[in-house]
């Protein structure tokens, strides 16, 4: 199962690392990953496996929501089928 | 792959315009638990409701975190009680039964559950009787349960006497609750040509020509609809219905996703995806605040039916080819006191009765979350229900009339209901008696072209 990881917000030092510290310890392979500064906001895209899941979606949602609080940031993870499903027929 | 402008355009719908899953409403037939004992009834029920809901709001919470989408409501509709109840000739009312459901609902934890409900479109059984008799007293001392009746339909033409009955309903429910302003009427609905699969409260029920069990999804997103049109300013009527389509075709897609989901994982056939575009009274999320981004100054004003004529068929043309079953009301919804434009507009006298009336000709359902004053008569009532019941007669349309004379109330008051149901202002209806019309009793013929065999 694939899913897709947002993160907006003020760019600063060590928010991919940050990030990709926790998926790397829930055992979150990233597939994909692109960034970008869209109306001066940091903008970070990345399509990760959450087959080999650690512990549950609702949980992986709850440490990054909790991690985009501390950093000051919106993070947010979605199975990839909402967008497909938005986007294409 | 999807790309990230895609990613972004989603995230921003969830998180700025309002974007959510109004409802997973989960329809369950009670026709089995008939008995002739009221009691084995309310019995029956709650074991049923209790044992087929039971997963409802912990599967709907679930595909919520997976998809990132808010589902703002978890509800249950059932068969009318006045067909699981009508075998109970033991009963002189049926108010056990609500709080029975009540009880039930309350136990799975959804946030209401429809289907006190009586279909009397062409006649009244005893059990009908008995069931309108009791809705006063079973809303007033029940918390979630939602009822509706059905007065009319395009085949059977209008029985006047329920019509005539409802106003006294009505104005009963409104007194038993004036502490909360004549709360219990926000739950009660008087529909003609109601729909069988309608998700959406207070006027879901589980019909007869239904299965077992069904999930059907309502669908929102005004606040969508209105970012869309913010980006086509000055364009002409035919960019403004091609942008609502497009929109309307992405929003109903997460309504059939996270329907085909919650179907899957409850393992309870999908039934249908509604259409309606539903607000709420958070700013952002009103269908006046679509109409008047077409350029109307104030909603009620001239060019208003129009506006709302155009919005009502894109997001239908937008929304069919994005579901695989569309079905239920599939509209848009115009409850005064649940949208934060109409409330203005309401409050500035921009929005009357007379232009809502004719703005229900265009939309689905009607004059929706109305707020009266407290003295306005039962017949005055009955006649409003009269002219709804005749508008959705005659254009083959479900109308529906969910009126509040709040007592106490005068003509621009403010009633605050609260929650999703927001506040209403007190309108004016008409100063004329409609006394001796609603006094004849009787049927409306089934208008000319019901006859279409």
């Amino acid at each position: 199962m694939k899913a897709i990881i947002t993160v907006v917000g003020n760019d600063k030092v060590g928010i991919i690392a940050r990030v990709s510290k926790i998926l790397a310890e829930e055992n979150i392979n990233i597939l994909d990953i692109s960034q970008t500064i869209m109306q001066n906001m940091f903008t970070m895209i990345m399509l990760v496996d959450v087959s080999e899941i650690k512990v549950n979606f609702n949980e992986i949602s709850d440490i990054l929501d909790a991690l985009g609080k501390e950093l000051d940031l919106s993070i947010k993870i979605q199975h990839e089928n909402i967008f497909n499903s938005m986007h294409r027929i | 792959m999807i790309n990230n402008h895609e990613i972004l355009e989603t995230i921003k719908m969830i998180t700025d315009e309002h974007l959510d899953i109004r409802t997973v409403t989960m329809g369950i037939s009670l026709l089995d638990c008939a008995d002739s004992s009221l009691d084995k009834i309310c019995t029956n029920v709650y074991d049923k409701i209790t044992k087929k809901a039971e997963n409802l709001v912990k599967t709907a919470e679930d595909i919520e975190a997976r998809y990132g989408i808010p589902i703002i409501n978890k509800r249950i509709s059932v068969t009318p009680a006045s067909l699981v109840c009508a075998a109970s000739k033991d009963a002189s009312s049926y108010v056990a039964y609500a709080k029975a459901l009540d009880k039930a609902a309350k136990e799975v934890g959804v946030n209401f559950i429809g289907g006190f409900s009586a279909l009397c479109q062409k006649g009244t059984t005893e059990s009908d009787i008995k069931l309108i008799n009791s809705i006063p007293e079973a809303l007033s001392e029940t918390d979630i349960v939602c009822s509706s009746v059905n007065v009319g339909s395009t085949k059977a033409g209008i029985n006047m006497d329920i019509v005539r009955k409802m106003g006294e309903v009505i104005k009963q429910a409104a007194h038993l609750t004036q502490d909360s302003d004549g709360f219990a009427c926000a739950k009660l609905v008087v529909f003609a040509n109601a729909v069988e699969d309608n998700p959406f409260m207070a006027g879901a029920f589980h019909g007869t020509g239904e299965a077992e069990t069904v999930i059907n999804v309502g669908v929102s997103g005004p606040g969508v609809v209105k970012a869309a049109l913010e980006n086509v300013k000055g364009a002409d009527f035919g960019v403004v219905a091609e942008t609502i389509k497009k929109t309307a075709f992405k929003i109903t897609r997460m309504g059939q996703l996270v329907a085909k989901e919650a179907s899957d994982a409850l393992g309870v056939p999908f039934g249908i995806v509604d259409l309606s575009l539903a607000p709420t009274p958070a700013v952002g999320d009103s269908v006046a605040y679509i109409l008047e981004e077409m350029g109307l100054e104030k909603c009620g004003t001239h060019g208003t039916t129009a506006a709302l004529a155009l919005l009502n068929d894109a997001v239908k043309k937008g929304g069919v080819m994005a579901s695989s079953y569309v079905g239920g009301l599939s509209g848009a919804f115009i409850p005064v006191s649940e949208d934060a434009g109409m409330i203005a507009a309401a409050k500035c006298g921009a929005l009357t009765l007379e232009k809502l009336e004719a703005m229900t000709c265009v939309c689905s359902v009607g004059l929706d979350m109305i707020c009266v004053p407290g003295d306005t008569t039962a017949e005055t009532i009955s006649a409003i229900i009269a002219d709804e019941a005749a508008i959705g007669m005659i254009n083959n349309k479900t109308t529906a009339v969910r009126i509040i004379p709040a007592p106490g109330k005068k003509v621009g008051d403010v009633v605050e209901f609260g929650g999703l149901l927001g506040s209403g202002p007190v309108m004016k209806t008409s100063p004329y008696s409609s006394y001796d019309f609603i006094m004849r009793g009787g049927r409306i013929p089934a208008p000319i072209h019901s006859l279409r065999n």
